[in-house]
């Protein structure tokens, strides 16, 4: 585990229309760890990972104060190419989104639209991806089905098969597991652990067991307020702010 | 016991509905059918017509409406899915835009003898294409263009956001999302537009009226300038026009019946690439 610094939040305020739907957060994610976003809903955690990668600039009538630094650089400078920042940071959303594509064709989209066009390159990306994604034993021999064949939580891993394999730096998990059943949550929750060792990890989660299994830092949010960020144990077992500590021992959320 | 009784009233009326529907959609069905064959032979298809227009058979009339088919999707599909993509990934929401899509809607209720004489207008006259395919074909296209318009905007809208974010996550630029993402998503519903259009181009009479059919003739189109017969035409001509309407008559039913495959067979044809798509990956 490092202390460096991968991310620098400094002073956002993010806007829905008039909505103010991030106040004056301020946050560092630090390199080769998971940091997990928790908070009710409508708390804004969803909104602050979607920062990082610039998803928010798809949606009308938003304003953003403030910086967010990924390697001591401004992502929201405009010299910064938002599909270049789109490839270092990768996201997998909260359902499973695979394209109406075979398994094969979903893993080489990323490369191609990179303009690599070589199948054996192909292939043995794909290879690798699927298998840190713990998916590969189990669709090596049907690439070229459906991808919406798979079973939910298979979808979810290609997912992230999908993502890994354009070789991001960070990876956003907006609530991963929040469409699946238990066995496969605890699949994907295993894989983000493995990931941290190559990646940088964000993930919002509903789920404060989750949370405490798989995060070394937390941030607890509420109505657009960064209200405390620290280390996952002490978050749990030791919260400086009361409002934290009811959120976290269930007493409201 | 009332809701019972309630329920079946509903029921029946339903189950009414439906039969009437079908009773219609039969007997148009049974009628040309029943008198359509008496005239259909390999002569009625291959041949031109003979003996004004009472004896040989016309196949001028069949290729004619099919290349006027053909053309006019051949315009229409590739400007209605760029105008459709533009409307549904590039305008802004405002209501200039908004107003320029109640007007295309609109446009799909004008009475097609209108489109005919703006084909006369434009086409035939201004353009200097004179009374041929080319200008027929255009003038189909513009008439069917609105259905094809809209049936691509729903098929474009309907396609997930979340496909959409996928392909942006991965470092894709809008115009790759759109060409690889949403487009193919989006082609089963565009092609349901395509054959209500096909179907629609084949039939309309009034379009072609002043642009690209002409009364009779002997030869074949040989060019995209070429004046052409074509079946609704056919039809109009046989039943208003000409010494022997009982033979006429007949000969009318067949073509109608032509019509009517020849509609069903691209439309098949059509059906079946959009299944083929839909089933790809499902």
């Amino acid at each position: 585990m490092s202390d460096e610094i991968r991310i620098k939040v400094e002073g956002v305020n993010f806007f829905y229309g008039l909505k103010h739907a991030l106040i004056d957060v301020n946050m560092n994610i630090y390199k080769n760890m998971v940091t997990a976003m928790i908070g009710p809903s409508g708390c804004g955690k969803s909104t602050f990972i979607r920062l990082i990668n610039r998803m928010n600039d798809l949606v009308a009538h938003t304003t953003l104060k403030g910086k967010v630094l990924l390697d001591g650089k401004n992502i929201f400078d405009p010299d910064v190419d938002v599909v270049e920042l789109r490839r270092k940071v990768g996201m997998v959303f909260q359902k499973p989104n695979p394209f109406p594509k075979s398994i094969f064709e979903n893993m080489c989209y990323g490369l191609q639209i990179n303009g690599i066009t070589d199948q054996k390159i192909l292939y043995e990306k794909t290879e690798t991806a699927l298998r840190k994604a713990a998916l590969w034993d189990e669709v090596k021999d049907r690439l070229s089905d459906s991808a919406l064949r798979l079973s939910g939580g298979q979808q979810q891993r290609l997912c992230i098969a999908r993502c890994l394999v354009v070789e991001p730096e960070v990876i956003l998990f907006d609530e991963p597991c929040a469409s699946l059943d238990p066995i496969s949550t605890r699949k994907i929750e295993d894989l983000i652990v493995e990931l941290k060792k190559d990646y940088t990890i964000l993930v919002v989660t509903h789920n404060m067991q989750q949370a405490a299994r798989i995060s070394s830092k937390a941030a607890f949010f509420l109505l657009g307020e960064l209200i405390e960020f620290g280390n996952t144990e002490d978050i749990f077992t030791n919260p400086r702010d009361k409002r934290t500590e009811d959120y976290v021992s269930g007493r409201f959320g | 016991m009332k809701a019972e009784i309630t329920q079946k009233i509903g029921f029946f009326l339903l189950i009414a509905a439906l039969a009437i529907t079908i009773l219609f959609l039969g007997s148009i069905l049974y009628f040309i059918t029943v008198n359509g064959v008496k005239v259909l032979s390999w002569q009625f298809l291959t041949d031109i017509p003979r003996k004004a227009m009472t004896a040989g058979g016309v196949a001028p009339a069949i290729v004619g409406t099919l290349y006027l088919t053909l053309g006019s999707i051949l315009f229409s599909l590739p400007l209605g899915l760029i105008t459709a993509i533009y409307l549904v990934e590039y305008s802004p929401k405002n209501i200039i835009v908004n107003i320029l899509r109640m007007s295309i809607n609109n446009l799909a209720g004008v009475p097609s003898v209108v489109f005919g004489l703006f084909g006369l207008a434009v086409f035939v006259k201004f353009f200097g294409f004179g009374v041929s395919i080319l200008a027929g074909s255009l003038t189909l296209s513009i008439l069917i263009l609105p259905n094809i318009i809209s049936a691509s905007y729903e098929a474009l809208v309907a396609v997930p956001r979340s496909l959409r974010e996928a392909s942006y996550a991965l470092g894709a630029t809008q115009w790759q999302t759109i060409k690889n993402i949403v487009v193919p998503t989006a082609l089963p519903g565009i092609l349901t537009g395509v054959i209500l259009g096909i179907g629609r181009a084949a039939g309309e009479t009034a379009p072609i009226l002043f642009t690209a059919a002409t009364f009779y003739t002997n030869r074949y189109p040989v060019s995209p300038m070429s004046e052409c017969m074509a079946l609704p035409y056919h039809i109009y001509a046989l039943m208003t026009e000409g010494t022997h309407p009982d033979q006429q008559k007949m000969i009318a039913f067949g073509c109608a019946l032509i019509l009517l495959l020849l509609v069903l067979c691209i439309s098949a044809l059509a059906i079946y690439l959009r299944e083929k798509q839909r089933r790809k990956y499902v």
